[in-house]
């Protein structure tokens, strides 16, 4: 056999100082291990190489734990917790009209005299409120307007820019050159400014009222939808543009159109799937804005319609009596910090799994 | 362009004075014509093979591409099979004409299977009645440029570089192409790879009877696979002829260098041809010297060189060269 050739027993000794590697040291591989070579390693696709870097990764595990225990909390407490956010409290079929500024875990008098009487009352976790209604229940709607708006808001954001973005990035040259310049004059213009302009002007032109959710939540927000739809996609088209022109670049898309693919073929099998982590990734990360946009904006009173609550009102109706109820304005801004950390936070982590190479 | 240029019957594809101009910013508002490609004309017979050798940045890759119109050219004739390639007609002649990428590493979706890689020309041309058939189709492409069937539900990051470039070739065999641009399909690989890869390009054109415009850097491979080899410099055709006799008599002052530096496994032959250095640097597409483009680097340099372009003229044998002195 070809092999007795280099029987490393049979060459000659090693000059000790030569610096020619000796062969004896090494040991001959087993067939096992020369077959491993063989083997490629386990396949794993991109999804579940990313997730598993996201379970390594304990802030974004212990976000998404809370961020499951927020929102199992807004859909199951309304249904468990006997109070409703708009309405005095009731004791045994009559208005409680003393049941104002309660601390947490307290009972009012009359509610004091009917479990006395042997009847059953649902503890106050967080008091009530200057008009006497469950705080507790407030707060939780007041997060479940917050997240709803911070959601819905982003998903303005991300079908505009995405749409905006890649009809820029893919066609380029002149169409991008305009499309951009659009981009930057509505860049320029001051939100804020745009969003108080904007309720004022559809608070005359629209009115919205009635049952339906628009019509609980008022023009304000109305406006700050809209706001985000005119507004805040631009940050998400310039990033998906950025993306796609680089992903243009690449050979791959150049040999799907040798291959005759067309436009559209181009743009879903092979750039926005090249593309897609960073989209979802920036849209978690749009969420948090978006609460926390909405926030500011109902603390300066332009937020919800009452009685709807929010976190931002919520903490604006808390100023007034911060010395004496302070856990009112407690309870909301907690809530506020837990939601925008743990997106925040979750949106990192997002990142550093699904696309290291945008890590900071 | 030439309207009433008449393309030969006998070639499968003709180029007729191709141009590539890329306008390319030099100021905040100045455009400069960057000249990749430059007037270049060859012609390939079915079943044939073509080799275009030069050094990196010489205009290679333009070539294909303009041909294959991932460009558009500035100008020039372009004819497939007797007809025009413009915008217009290229979507009936993408089934027919491919193109094997440089580089394996950005040529391949990271996101795809193997699988949906090699079939998605199939997908595009419909040229399967189910999902079966496709399969089979794949697996097919797959054996026939030695990749291990088992592996087609693979991502492409799980791959060695040559492996990745034999998923390129079975993507560009996957329509049954009659012309295949191979744009440096070897020149990423190592040297024993490269070897198996060339032999089962000549394998295939046996097999299946496509020809191929060859394009890369190292003639020792381009000769070996070529019939006739194009030799380019800074977007002009310098020289072409049959593989041997451009081998063997080399005219152009450029071919005799490049063909110099070709490393010979016989010390013989290595020993008998002297090393021919070019001194100084390519010069800059962007500021061509005046008249021959290799006058600043050619020691046979005259006055006419700087005045006039050479053109190509036929020295016998279709042996072309575009040179004042040789
Ligand atoms: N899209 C483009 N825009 C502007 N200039 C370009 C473009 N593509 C190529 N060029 C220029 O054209 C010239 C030729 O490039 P090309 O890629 O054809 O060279 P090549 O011969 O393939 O080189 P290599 O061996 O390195 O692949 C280079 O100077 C390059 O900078
Ligand atoms: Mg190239």
């Amino acid at each position: 056999m070809a092999n007795e050739a280099y029987d490393v027993n049979k060459m000659p000794e090693k000059n000790p100082l030569s610096l020619q590697i000796d062969l004896k040291k090494f040991e001959k591989a087993t067939e096992d291990e020369k077959k491993q070579a063989d083997i490629m390693s386990e396949s794993t696709s991109f999804f579940r190489d990313g997730m598993k870097r996201l379970r390594r990764n304990p802030l974004a595990m212990m976000s998404i734990v809370v961020l499951v225990i927020i929102i199992a909390m807004i859909i199951v407490v309304p249904s468990v917790v006997p109070y409703s956010y708009s309405d005095i409290i009731t004791v045994n079929g009559k208005r409680d009209k003393t049941a104002t500024n309660m601390s947490p875990f307290t009972y009012s008098k009359l509610e004091q005299q009917y479990i006395d009487e042997g009847g059953k009352v649902f503890p106050h976790i967080m008091g009530t409120d200057e008009l006497g209604r469950d705080y507790f229940v407030r707060v939780i709607y007041g997060t479940r307007i917050s997240l709803v708006v911070g959601v819905f808001a982003s998903m303005i954001v991300l079908v505009i820019g995405v749409l905006y973005g890649s009809v820029a990035g893919y066609f380029g040259g002149k169409v991008d050159l305009i499309m951009m310049r659009i981009v930057d004059v509505i860049y320029s213009l001051p939100d804020l400014l745009m969003i108080i302009l904007l309720s004022v002007v559809l608070n005359e032109v629209i009115n919205v009222s009635g049952n339906s959710l628009l019509g609980r939540l008022g023009t304000n927000m109305i406006s700050l939808f809209l706001v985000f739809g005119l507004l805040y996609w631009v940050g998400m088209a310039r990033l998906v543009r950025g993306q796609i022109l680089t992903i243009k670049q690449n050979e791959y898309v150049l040999a799907a159109r040798v291959s005759g693919a067309g436009s559209g073929r181009i743009i879903r099998r092979h750039i926005l799937p090249n593309c897609i982590s960073v989209i979802i990734i920036s849209a978690a990360l749009q969420i948090p804005s978006a609460i926390f946009t909405e926030s500011f904006l109902s603390f300066i009173s332009l937020g919800v319609k009452a009685p709807m609550p929010s976190l931002g009102s919520l903490a604006n109706a808390a100023r007034s009596g911060v010395t004496t109820y302070t856990y009112k304005l407690i309870f909301p801004a907690v809530m506020i910090a837990l939601i925008t950390l743990a997106f925040n936070l979750l949106g990192d982590g997002l990142r550093d799994a699904f696309d290291p190479k945008l890590r900071r | 362009m030439d309207k009433n240029y008449v393309p030969d019957k006998e070639n499968l594809v003709e180029v007729n004075d191709l141009k590539m101009y890329f306008p390319v910013k030099t100021g905040l508002f100045t455009r400069t014509p960057l000249k990749a490609v430059d007037g270049v004309s060859f012609a390939i017979k079915p079943g044939e093979t073509l080799g275009l050798v030069g050094e990196s940045g010489c205009g290679k890759t333009t070539v294909g591409r303009a041909v294959i119109r991932l460009y558009t050219p500035t100008d020039g004739d372009l004819f497939f099979d007797g007809k025009r390639i413009d915008s217009q007609s290229i979507g009936s002649m993408r089934k027919d004409m491919q193109m094997v990428f440089q580089d394996p590493y950005s040529s391949l979706n990271p996101r795809m299977t193997v699988e949906d890689i090699i079939g998605e020309p199939l997908d595009v041309h419909k040229l399967y009645a189910n999902a079966k058939e496709r399969r089979e189709k794949v697996l097919h492409l797959m054996e026939l440029v030695g990749l291990n069937a088992e592996h087609a539900t693979r991502y492409v990051h799980e791959f060695s570089g040559g492996q990745r470039q034999r998923i390129g070739i079975a993507r560009a065999l996957a329509t049954n192409p009659r012309f295949i641009i191979c744009d440096e399909a070897v020149s990423a690989l190592d040297v024993s790879i490269q070897a198996q890869v060339i032999n089962m390009f000549e394998e295939l054109q046996e097999k299946l009877g496509v020809a191929y415009l060859f394009i890369a850097h190292d003639l020792l491979v381009v000769h070996h696979i070529s019939d006739r080899i194009a030799v380019m410099y800074l977007g002009r055709m310098v020289e072409t002829a049959d593989a041997d006799e451009l081998n063997n008599n080399p005219m152009h002052p450029y071919t005799q260098s490049l063909l110099s530096a070709v490393p010979y496994p016989d010390p013989e032959i290595a020993k008998s041809r002297k090393r021919i250095i070019l001194e100084g640097d390519v010069p800059s597409p962007l500021h061509m010297p005046s008249g021959c483009a290799f006058r600043t680097r050619c020691k046979y340099a005259t006055e006419q060189c700087a005045q006039e372009c050479p053109k190509l003229t036929d020295r016998g044998n279709g042996h072309l060269v575009a040179c004042w002195n040789k």
